[in-house]
């Protein structure tokens, strides 16, 4: 008995060496390209590492001055602003519609027709190239696209889009909601699928009106997937990019009122301030690690449920 | 009594039914006006790219016109090099892809299957790390590109797929409700050696959520924009996404409108064509993620 126990636990120490090398491919590539950059990311941004025209200037520790000058020349607060500005317009109406939406396709009672296909449409600009979703925007908008023909003709005269500050963020925006709203319509979905239909039957017996369903059974209970798909889209929106930076020629225009945080960041990337972009870095980490950590613990918590 | 009691009943019933049909008549009005939103900028996509110049600065048209030969052989034989953008982007997408679901599908097996030291602390780690964004880590990641001189290459945009945490997530839960460890087991009788089990056995096992991933990742991908812009510099290196920004970039006012749209088209439509050929299968796809996460 001893024995075959003794064998066993041999064996699945053998066996356990392949779970290792299986899963060097993982550690290698996370190490290589994830964990490395990262250390490196931190380690940039104590130091002065720029190029000033031909001229090197660097690297030079200089503790935490970096992060100094970010937070002191504002600009990081300016774009910060304007980043939630623009999460905020296409969350909102986001996070609304896809409730109605994910509670009308659940409701069985409302029989909607050709769900399928209505879920196959909203879904689909989630997966279009964004910076060609954006350069699309660009020629329909712009001063001389269609749509500007056609206001011209109702006799309203031209509206310039990307002039105007909240034009532009609304349109920024406008594009983030039709992007995600069918993603998270899809994902309510799954979780209003999930609660027992015998609560339903009880409240209607009971006589209450579907507002009411919907206000003290639905919500209530959808709560941790709509904290969870508020965290994942938060994190989405530090990572804004592709449509503003598309949109706006990477210069936030007018005057730097559309720039987000990774287009700061891609500018120092690409005038290589290895210094600032370091320290720019080491915010956003913070930012996403303490959201991240939130995503987990819900994450940790469902499991054990 | 009891007849005033039937009567209620009917008139509530009645304005119950017709109540419901108020609200699938909203319900539906709702649906299809979002769809119609949806569309409407794809619609007007494709129209623009068969009409001439002239046609599309007079404003939108419901109706095709008649230059999309016209605007595809301007596009062909134009300055930007739409077909190398193709084949890159097509290379690294696919590549991405097939790395990605590989080496998750062997990560999510060594935790799955096998017992080793320090197991739960490592699926506890890839669990933490895995919302962090890449843009975050980017600035270690292209300086350490550029100081290896491994600037436009494919490589540094291809191979980190092999430590993609999301997918790895989503395949170690399908496994936990459908890879059953008594047919590894099986296979060891018969055998099988560990690697020839996970090839021959686990992987075909896996196709539903293979595919899934497969299809997620070859579209993000292809759609990447901001770390292949930063490396690809070179002229024969550069992906779709790259010269979508430089059209954008360019004095594009000058520029035939027919062939801008064309080739936003370009770039969009391939991921068109292959979501309406899977769509049921995509959007089951995020439904299971949704439930499983």
């Amino acid at each position: 008995m001893a024995d075959t126990k003794k064998s066993q636990k041999h064996r699945s120490v053998t066996r356990g060496k392949w779970g290792i090398i299986f899963l060097l491919p993982f550690a290698l590539a996370f190490f290589a390209f994830q964990l490395y950059p990262l250390v490196s990311t931190i380690y940039n941004s104590f130091f002065k590492n720029f190029r000033d025209g031909l001229t090197q200037v660097g690297p030079e520790f200089i503790g935490l001055e970096n992060f100094k000058t970010l937070f002191q020349d504002g600009l990081l607060l300016k774009y910060a602003g304007n980043t939630l500005i623009m999460w905020l317009i296409g969350f909102i109406p986001q996070i609304l519609i896809s409730l109605l939406l994910a509670s009308w396709f659940a409701n069985h009672r409302l029989r909607i027709r050709a769900a399928g296909f209505f879920k196959t449409v909203i879904y689909m600009p989630n997966l279009i190239m964004a910076s060609a979703f954006a350069m699309l925007f660009f020629a329909l908008f712009s001063d001389i696209g269609p749509v500007n023909a056609v206001l011209e003709s109702m006799g309203f005269g031209t509206f310039r889009f990307f002039s105007s500050v909240w034009a532009t963020r609304i349109l920024v925006g406008f594009m983030n909601f039709l992007m995600w709203f069918g993603n998270t319509t899809i994902l309510l979905m799954a979780g209003i699928m999930g609660i027992d239909p015998a609560l339903f039957e009880a409240a209607e017996v009971d006589g209450a009106r579907p507002g009411q369903i919907f206000r003290q059974i639905t919500l209530p209970i959808l709560r941790p997937i709509l904290l969870y798909v508020m965290l994942t889209s938060m994190i989405g929106g530090i990572q804004m990019f592709d449509v503003p930076q598309i949109l706006t020629d990477g210069y936030g225009s007018p005057n730097t009122t559309s720039m987000t945080l990774i287009m700061y960041l891609n500018q120092h990337m690409y005038s290589k301030n290895y210094g600032m972009g370091g320290a720019l870095s080491v915010i956003l980490l913070i930012m996403t690690a303490i959201l991240s950590l939130l995503v987990f613990k819900f994450m940790v918590k469902k499991k054990e449920d | 009594m009891a007849r005033r009691k039937v009567h209620v009943y009917d008139e509530k019933g009645i304005k119950e039914s017709m109540g419901l049909t108020g609200r699938r008549i909203i319900a539906h009005t709702v649906l299809i006006f979002l769809s119609l939103l949806c569309l409407f900028w794809f619609y007007m996509l494709f129209i623009n790219c068969t009409r001439t110049n002239a046609e599309i600065s007079t404003g939108f048209s419901w109706l095709p016109g008649t230059n999309f030969i016209k605007n595809w052989t301007n596009l062909k034989n134009g300055s930007i090099d739409i077909f190398t953008g193709l084949r890159n982007s097509a290379f690294i997408a696919i590549a991405s892809a097939a790395f990605c679901v590989y080496f998750s599908t062997l990560t999510a097996f060594a935790i799955h299957a096998y017992n080793f030291p320090g197991k739960n602390a490592i699926y506890t780690f890839i669990l933490m790390v895995m919302m962090i964004p890449t843009q975050v880590t980017s600035l270690g990641f292209v300086k350490l590109c550029r100081d290896m001189d491994l600037e436009s290459s494919f490589l540094p945009i291809i191979l980190p797929s092999i430590a993609a945490p999301v997918t790895f997530f989503y395949l170690k839960q399908y496994m936990d409700s459908s890879l059953s460890l008594s047919l590894i087991e099986a296979a060891r009788i018969d055998g099988s050696s560990e690697f020839r089990t996970f090839n021959k056995i686990v992987l075909p096992l896996m196709k539903p959520a293979i595919a899934v991933q497969a299809i997620f990742t070859f579209v993000s991908s292809w759609n990447n924009y901001y770390v292949p812009s930063l490396l690809l510099t070179k002229e024969e290196k550069k992906t779709l996404p790259i010269l979508i920004a430089q059209l954008r970039a360019s004095d594009w006012q000058t520029f035939d409108m027919g062939k801008v749209y064309m080739c936003i088209a370009f770039s969009i439509f391939p991921v068109i064509i292959v979501y309406l050929l899977l769509s049921k299968f995509i959007v089951a796809g995020v439904a299971l993620g949704g439930v499983k996460e």
